[in-house]
């Protein structure tokens, strides 16, 4: 708790507050800015579609919004936290307690059933067994698939995997969920049942969702679109007017 | 993250994917087993060798005519054989031994339909005190049977066997052309050095002369010195008396040798001590050919695990945790290789002791290296490339395909 505490809130206007951040891979002629000069503030509560051409950087910073990546230069502060200056167990301890990812491959653990996949994040937080396999069943029971927890995930549909994926990042109850592209490999109708859920989550709880999708159709669920063009941000607002 | 966790996370990845496991254990089974398995056996045969001496008993001379061999690659040069007044010269002159003469003489022996090619010894009765290899069963040769070289024979167990004799008293078996009947059997020896000692057959020397040779030859001579410590002094009588008798001047070579079961216990050794180094090379080989598997495995198994670090990074694993998983992983998995190793390699030294009649014993501190070897190539070739991307960024981890 006391690394928590050492991340805790200050008071900030944002929760999220990237302040020209570049990212650039390579260097000289094979130099790529991936990010070049953002600036972005995210709110808490706030549900953000992120959108923009292939390449266009929406991915990079994903990335350096979970502290997955560091950026090349510039600011990010995650509730009033400076993170250049942690370091890196602290990054992992703060993953660990605040934010929940979903990808578009899901990236759940081969070989491992759907509630084991789901009880991992309790296990670096080191809940005890029963207690972890009653809020992985909770989590579980939340996306839909009480039914499946037995399953392992190449015995699960890819709509099935995506919401044990939501689950896994959601079972810690943090303020900030994260998602790349979550409906990027599923059919439109699956498509909308994880919208849906997605929906249904922010109502149901305090949380901050960053979505990133190329499809219109999607960024529609949001309430915010952030559009990037070559690394910058081109457009900001409400859907139906950056989508116009 | 609790320890008892950490434990359970690694049987479960190690039974969720048994065959990754056994190929990461397989190296180790393969280390541990041939090094216990090699040492055990390289101990084995030196205990029988050292065993094989102590029966033939310290006190024994073996005076074999020819120059004696001087080291490695010198040549032997034939000398004039023996004859029975050699022997009766030094029962006579040297005090406190008893002397067995021998005859070898390959020949044909057949027993029934069983038909096979054999050395017969000739001898007299002293062969038993000597050689320490009493009769069992009937009797030793009678005065009248040595003097007249009668077609009698006293055979090792292993004869009744290959033969398939059932009644030894009283059957025959045909020497060459001679009929020979089977007066006694010998006391079992068993198996020392790769040699059965109770594959033989005994004929009273002139027998062997008479009949089988043709000539009057004794071949080599056996000496007992039967004072304890008198061995030193017997084999400078025995060579003084010998070389007066082969009429060889002063400062001339011998053409005869006498050898005491210390020479030939230090050939052995020698021999032996090469075959030891001989088995330990291999074991370090193979030893290090399971390293080199275990590393290989470890790494394409980490290496194909990188994208699973990925995502136990991303969902708030630290360094530490990932490394901890491993290592209990590496450990579990050496350890259980390195007890099945064990089990094999001893099984496989039982065996084959087993097989040759050898003494089957136990060395703690063997088993003890060689598994505690690989063991630790184990972890550290399962730790070391895990650490490597446990270190990577989580994201260049979740993007390795
Ligand atoms: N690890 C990397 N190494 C080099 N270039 C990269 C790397 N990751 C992304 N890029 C480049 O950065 C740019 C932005 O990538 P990304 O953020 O993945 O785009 P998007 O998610 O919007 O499709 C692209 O030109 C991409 O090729
Ligand atoms: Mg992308």
């Amino acid at each position: 708790m006391s690394v928590a505490a050492r991340i805790a809130p200050q008071a900030g206007p944002a929760l999220l507050q990237m302040r020209d951040i570049r990212k650039i891979y390579g260097a000289g002629a094979a130099e790529v800015r991936a990010l070049d000069g953002v600036d972005l503030d995210i709110h808490a509560g706030e549900f953000v579609a992120v959108m923009g051409p292939s390449g266009s950087g929406k991915s990079t910073c994903m990335n350096l919004l979970g502290c997955l990546d560091v950026p090349t230069s510039g600011a990010y502060r995650f509730q009033g936290v400076d993170v250049g200056a942690l370091d890196r167990n602290q990054l992992a301890l703060l993953r660990r307690h605040f934010m929940g990812f979903v990808f578009q491959s899901y990236n759940l653990l081969a070989r491992t059933s759907a509630v084991a996949n789901v009880e991992l994040p309790l296990i670096y937080e080191g809940v005890r067994h029963a207690e972890r396999r009653r809020r992985a069943l909770e989590a579980l029971t939340s996306v839909g698939l009480a039914d499946r927890a037995g399953a392992m995930p190449n015995e699960l549909s890819g709509g099935q995997q995506q919401r044990v994926a939501i689950a896994r990042a959601l079972v810690t109850e943090p303020p900030l969920l994260l998602a790349d592209e979550p409906t990027g490999n599923l059919d439109t109708v699956t498509a909308g049942e994880i919208m849906q859920q997605l929906v249904a989550i922010r109502q149901s709880r305090d949380i901050t969702i960053v979505m990133v999708t190329h499809e219109p159709d999607i960024a529609t669920w949001a309430e915010r679109v952030v559009y990037f063009v070559d690394g910058r941000i081109a457009r900001d607002g409400p859907p139906a007017e950056v989508l116009s | 993250m609790r320890a008892f966790d950490a434990l359970a996370m690694a049987f479960q990845a190690i039974a969720g994917n048994k065959l990754r496991s056994f190929l990461t254990t397989l190296g180790i089974i393969i280390g541990v087993g041939s090094v216990i398995a090699m040492v055990h056996l390289g101990q084995a045969a030196s205990r029988s060798v050292t065993a094989e001496i102590a029966a033939m008993g310290s006190n024994l001379l073996f005076v074999i005519p020819g120059t004696g061999q001087r080291g490695p690659g010198a040549v032997r040069m034939p000398g004039a054989p023996f004859d029975m007044n050699d022997v009766r010269a030094i029962e006579q002159d040297v005090p406190g031994v008893e002397v067995a003469p021998s005859a070898m003489h390959a020949s044909t022996v057949v027993y029934g339909n069983v038909n096979q090619n054999m050395s017969v010894e000739g001898t007299t009765n002293a062969y038993f005190t000597v050689r320490n290899h009493p009769v069992a069963i009937g009797r030793e040769f009678e005065p009248g049977e040595l003097n007249t070289g009668a077609a009698v024979c006293i055979v090792g167990r292993t004869v009744l066997r290959e033969f398939g004799i059932e009644d030894p008293l009283g059957s025959s078996l045909r020497i060459g052309r001679t009929s020979c009947l089977i007066i006694g059997v010998l006391a079992e020896k068993g198996f020392s050095m790769g040699q059965d000692r109770d594959r033989l057959i005994l004929m009273p020397i002139r027998a062997v002369q008479r009949r089988l040779a043709g000539n009057l030859d004794v071949r080599s001579m056996y000496v007992s010195a039967l004072v304890d410590g008198t061995t030193a002094r017997v084999r400078r009588d025995i060579e003084t008396l010998m070389r007066e008798r082969r009429r060889i001047r002063p400062g001339m070579e011998d053409d005869f040798y006498v050898r005491d079961t210390q020479d030939i216990a230090q050939a052995l050794e020698q021999t032996g001590a090469t075959l030891t180094l001989l088995l330990g090379g291999i074991a370090a080989v193979s030893l290090m050919v399971g390293g080199i598997g275990i590393m290989n495995i470890m790494l394409v198994s980490v290496t194909e695990r990188t994208r699973e670090i990925g995502i136990r990074l991303a969902i708030g694993a630290r360094t530490s945790d990932v490394l901890m998983q491993f290592l209990v992983e590496a450990v579990v998995l050496a350890t259980l290789g390195g007890l099945i190793g064990l089990v094999l390699g001893l099984g496989g030294t039982w065996l084959v002791t087993d097989r040759f009649g050898m003494a089957f014993a136990i060395s703690p501190g063997v088993m003890l290296l060689g598994f505690s070897f690989s063991v630790v190539v184990g972890i550290v070739f399962g730790l070391f490339p895990a650490r490597k991307a446990a270190r990577l960024n989580p994201i260049d981890a979740l993007r390795h395909e």
